[in-house]
């Protein structure tokens, strides 16, 4: 076995699902005790992919994203987003920052957020048949020691007697 | 709502609040350039010290305001971004454009 824990989640491509899927998302590695910054980073690479197949993928019109979460061990969490939309024709140059075929208000950062923000990110993409952004983060354990406040055994045992 | 704003002197504060996702930015978007369109300020402070999370599309937010600003000879400043909030805004270079 190659994870410990997985979760998949497939939810219509409308923007209120941003909200919802990070919401998700940070809900499953919660147990891995991740820091607030470590969980801020997986919040907003879920957000941008999810976002990117909404408006990319699917052009704002209704299709069906599914984001797949695992845990495995050492701490390692992979998530999955895809989408049947439109594909990309040139993966290469999504990937450069500031790169945006929309324009307007879309800052062309997705990928460079993705990026920087998680361990690893592959796009793989069919013009035609839809994409797959898989990203990876390692969630660093902690000494649970040092911010454990239960009592030592030897301490309980005095009170109880008392 | 997630934004409040107030004009004051010249300058139109708008303070956000909640998550600023795609979804949310569009609705703030709306409501910030009513109300740059109505009082026509010199500058326009965006205050984020309720803001719990952004991602890219609060960077559009910001620079959207930005070249809205400019057109009318105006200026933008950030204000209060949160501690889990700077690495985006770092990341976009935002910093060299505007007083964060």
């Amino acid at each position: 076995m190659d994870f410990l824990n997985e979760m998949t989640l497939s939810f219509s491509s409308k923007s209120m699902n941003e909200n919802f899927a990070r919401a998700a998302v940070s809900a499953f590695v919660l147990p891995l005790d991740p820091t607030i910054n470590e969980l801020a980073d997986i919040k907003t690479a879920v957000s941008e992919a999810v976002t990117n197949a909404i408006i990319h993928g699917y052009e704002y019109g209704d299709g069906i994203i599914t984001v797949c979460a695992k845990i495995c061990p050492g701490g390692k969490v992979v998530i999955k987003v895809k989408d049947k939309g439109k594909g990309i024709e040139d993966v290469k140059q999504a990937l450069e920052p500031l790169f945006t075929t929309v324009g307007g208000e879309r800052a062309g950062l997705g990928f460079a957020v993705m990026q920087s923000f998680m361990d690893s990110l592959k796009v793989k993409s069919r013009p035609g048949s839809g994409t797959v952004v898989t990203m990876e983060k390692f969630i660093i354990r902690r000494s649970r020691t040092d911010s454990c406040t239960a009592p030592q055994k030897d301490e309980v045992i005095p009170n109880d007697k008392a | 709502m997630n934004v409040k704003t107030v004009y004051d002197s010249g300058t139109l504060t708008a303070l956000l609040s909640g998550d600023i996702d795609h979804h949310s930015a569009r609705k703030m978007r709306r409501i910030i350039d009513g109300d740059i369109e109505i009082c026509r300020p010199e500058k326009l402070i965006l205050d984020f010290r309720r803001v719990q999370f952004m991602d890219s599309s609060g960077i559009g937010l910001i620079m959207g305001r930005y070249r809205l600003m400019s057109l009318c000879g105006g200026s933008v400043d950030i204000v209060n971004i949160p501690q889990p909030l700077e690495r985006i805004v770092k990341l976009s270079g935002i910093t060299t454009l505007m007083k964060v």
